[in-house]
């Protein structure tokens, strides 16, 4: 591991949905200023790992504790005080469905801060200019496209300029060039307002690109963690086949544990 | 920012037409105008039976209302129904030896007192006790005194 | 494995899940009713949220609350007078369509309208909020949404139902005056004299209002509860506002019965 300081540390972290373990005591830490890419086979827990960071769900066991605070011992007020300081990016943009656009995106500033109009409005126009979506702000959300909603929702989760940014699948159903573009914004404004991201993302090429550390699970393990350079020197194992795509390997590409001949017997 | 001006209308609409209903139900439908504390003088009867007279009854003076029976308990030495009585200021000379009785007003309708005027010089003072008074008409006694006259006459 | 069961411990087992299980239900109720209670000063600082709502729940319920209390108004003088007239009592009309719109029907059919109208659009707003993680989303930009999604429409609720009931009753006794007297030919000083002397302000009015704001937080509560339970997919929205109409239907008039027997017995 490098020597940079740690911002967010997950220690011994389990938790279950029902009967079935997401994760079964898993301990990582994510490095501050970095951008930290969380890897893994559909469904193994990524979304789930992120709001267990934020505190929006409570680990079984085990402790997660950003800028040296317990999370899920913190009280109510505390929990919204460290959320503050985060933006997160939903799977499924979330955005709230009664304000356009442009309002999504100011909302946090306008409950969050006393900013005049003007400057909402400068700060939003910026924001959405740098999604590529400044001509799409009297739209309402019933109007976008799966991608276009996304982009507004990373508009919105920067609109605070926050500390620490999640970032959950923000390549899914984007065009190569949108692709691209976002690819140098999120490594915009890492460098260059030092924040902490942490990027949930199937595309293999792109997390490369600007991944400083990774970390890849499976099967409610943590199967491999490290910087880019030192996963791409692994030649075999489950860490290999899942950077290179390889259908078979170590990592089950289906869900069911069940044989599938075991499956296929009707009844 | 239209949207919240339209809003705010409305809201202010939906607020001036519920009070617009609330005073129309206070000062036309209910007796809230006459509710607004009168000065009044207590007095007080003992009754053999008030039948189903409450509180808040009307006392009556040729049909006029001119009081409301304030409470109703049990006398704890004569074991008779105390009925104490607010009047209005206004009636304040009403001869001492009146006599009250409880009625009903229509075949249906409610419990009331009704006043009787006397011819004594004397009016009624804050705490008096009116001392004739006559019974409710109990319709159970009646039919009880009739089933009786009639075995006797057999 | 366990064993197989037999029925009579299966049916006594299944009785007891779901016995625990409503307690259960019944104690988050309670939880969210505190947490709602703890959030009121902040819904009543935020003016913006809560005009929203109570445009949302109070204006866009007028038209049916309007037309039905003018039409049971009617209804009620009417058989009031059939009945009345036979005993030649027909001036009461007023103060009995009076007494039954402000003491009962105003309340009850009021709370029902408002459950069926307001209660379960609540219920299906919040439940798709959910699940289209707009609550999650509100969280996570440090934004709780007690107070700014639950508490603003639990206070609006408490708000406008009162307000509406009290049209509702206006416009009732508006509607006997138009049965009564201009149809049905009562004499007009008769029909408002006899309901002044009748329709008493403490005991009657403000019963029934005291009626309609114990029935506004009984709807209130049902509707957020049933939206922020319910299992979101669009069949467990859809389930969530039946159950809402349903519970708050049942629950106003299990109240109600309790309610009158304290106030009018
Ligand atoms: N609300 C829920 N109730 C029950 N199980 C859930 C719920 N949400 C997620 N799961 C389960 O938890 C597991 C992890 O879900 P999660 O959304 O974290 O996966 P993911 O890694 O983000 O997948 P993807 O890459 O497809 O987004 C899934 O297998 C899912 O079945
Ligand atoms: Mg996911």
């Amino acid at each position: 591991m490098e020597q940079a300081e740690t911002l967010i540390e997950i220690k011994n972290l389990t938790f279950s949905r029902g009967e079935r373990k997401i994760f079964d005591d898993i301990t990582l830490s994510i490095p501050k200023g970095k951008v930290t890419a969380i890897m893994g086979p559909s469904g193994s827990g990524k979304t789930t790992l992120l709001k267990l960071i934020a505190g929006q769900l409570k680990p079984d066991s085990g402790d997660v504790f950003i800028e040296g605070l317990h999370v899920h011992g913190l009280s109510r007020k505390k929990i919204y005080q460290l959320r503050r300081k985060m933006g997160m990016l939903f799977q499924s943009g979330a955005l709230l469905t009664d304000l356009n656009v442009f309002d999504n995106v100011a909302f946090p500033l306008r409950e969050h801060t006393k900013l005049p109009e003007e400057i909402i409005y400068a700060l939003v126009l910026m924001k959405l200019q740098a999604v590529g979506l400044r001509g799409a702000k009297t739209l309402m959300p019933s109007e976008l496209s799966g991608g276009m909603s996304r982009r507004v929702a990373l508009a919105r989760g920067i609109a605070l300029d926050p500390e620490m940014i999640f970032y959950d699948e923000p390549f899914v159903g984007q065009d190569p060039i949108t692709k691209g573009v976002l690819v140098k914004l999120i490594q915009t404004l890492n460098d260059s307002l030092g924040l902490t991201s942490v990027l949930v993302s199937h595309d293999v090429d792109e997390v490369l690109e600007i991944a400083d550390y990774i970390c890849v699970i499976s099967e409610g393990k943590l199967i491999a963690e490290g910087s880019k350079e030192v996963l791409l020197q692994e030649s075999t194992g489950y860490v290999h086949q899942f950077l290179n795509g390889l259908p078979d390997g170590p990592v089950p590409f289906h869900f069911s544990k069940a044989p599938y001949s075991e499956d296929l017997k009707y009844g | 920012m239209k949207k919240q001006t339209k809003i705010e209308i409305w809201v202010g609409l939906f607020v001036l037409m519920s009070l617009m209903a609330l005073a129309s139900i206070a000062f036309q439908v209910s007796n809230f105008s006459e509710w607004k504390e009168r000065p009044t003088y207590r007095v007080s009867a003992l009754f053999d039976n008030i039948g189903g007279l409450k509180v808040r009854a009307p006392l009556k003076l040729s049909g006029v209302v001119i009081g409301r029976v304030t409470g109703i308990e049990i006398d704890p030495v004569s074991f008779k129904a105390r009925v104490n009585m607010a009047i209005d200021q206004s009636f304040n000379q009403l001869p001492v030896d009146s006599s009250l009785s409880i009625l009903t007003s229509g075949l249906l309708g409610d419990q009331y007192v009704g006043l009787e005027p006397g011819g004594d010089e004397e009016v009624l003072k804050p705490g008096d006790e009116i001392e004739m008074t006559q019974s409710a008409i109990v319709l159970e006694d009646l039919i009880g005194q009739f089933l009786v006259k009639l075995s006797d006459s057999e | 494995m366990s064993r197989p069961l037999s029925g009579a411990q299966t049916l006594l087992q299944g009785l007891g899940a779901t016995l625990l299980d409503k307690l259960a239900a019944f104690g988050r109720g309670f939880l969210l009713m505190l947490s709602l209670v703890v959030a009121m000063p902040a819904a009543v600082l935020r003016v913006d949220l809560l005009f929203k709502q109570v445009y949302v729940t109070g204006v866009l319920s007028l038209p049916i609350i309007l037309t039905a209390g003018l039409f049971v108004g009617m209804v009620l003088s009417l058989q009031g007078y059939n009945i009345l007239v036979d005993f030649n009592a027909e001036e009461a009309v007023g103060s009995m369509t009076a007494l039954s719109l402000l003491r009962e029907l105003g309340p009850v059919v009021g709370a029902l309208l408002f459950a069926g109208r307001a209660g379960s659009a609540m219920t299906a707003e919040i439940g798709l909020m959910r699940s289209t993680e707009q609550i999650s989303a509100l969280e996570m930009m440090a934004i709780d949404p007690i107070k700014f999604v639950y508490a603003p429409r639990f206070l609006a609720a408490i708000i406008t139902l009162p307000l509406l009931i009290i049209m509702f009753n206006a416009l009732g006794v508006f509607g006997g005056y138009l049965v009564s007297v201009s149809w049905l030919g009562v004499d007009a000083g008769a029909f408002w004299s006899q309901m002044t002397s009748q329709v008493d302000w403490n005991e009657d009015v403000v019963n029934g209002m005291i009626k309609s704001v114990v029935f506004a937080v009984l709807v209130a509560i049902i509707a957020l509860f049933q939206g922020v339970n319910a299992i979101p997919t669009s069949e467990g929205v859809s389930s969530a506002t039946t159950r809402t109409v349903v519970h708050s239907s049942l629950g106003i008039l299990g109240f109600d019965f309790i309610l009158t027997s304290i106030m009018f017995n």
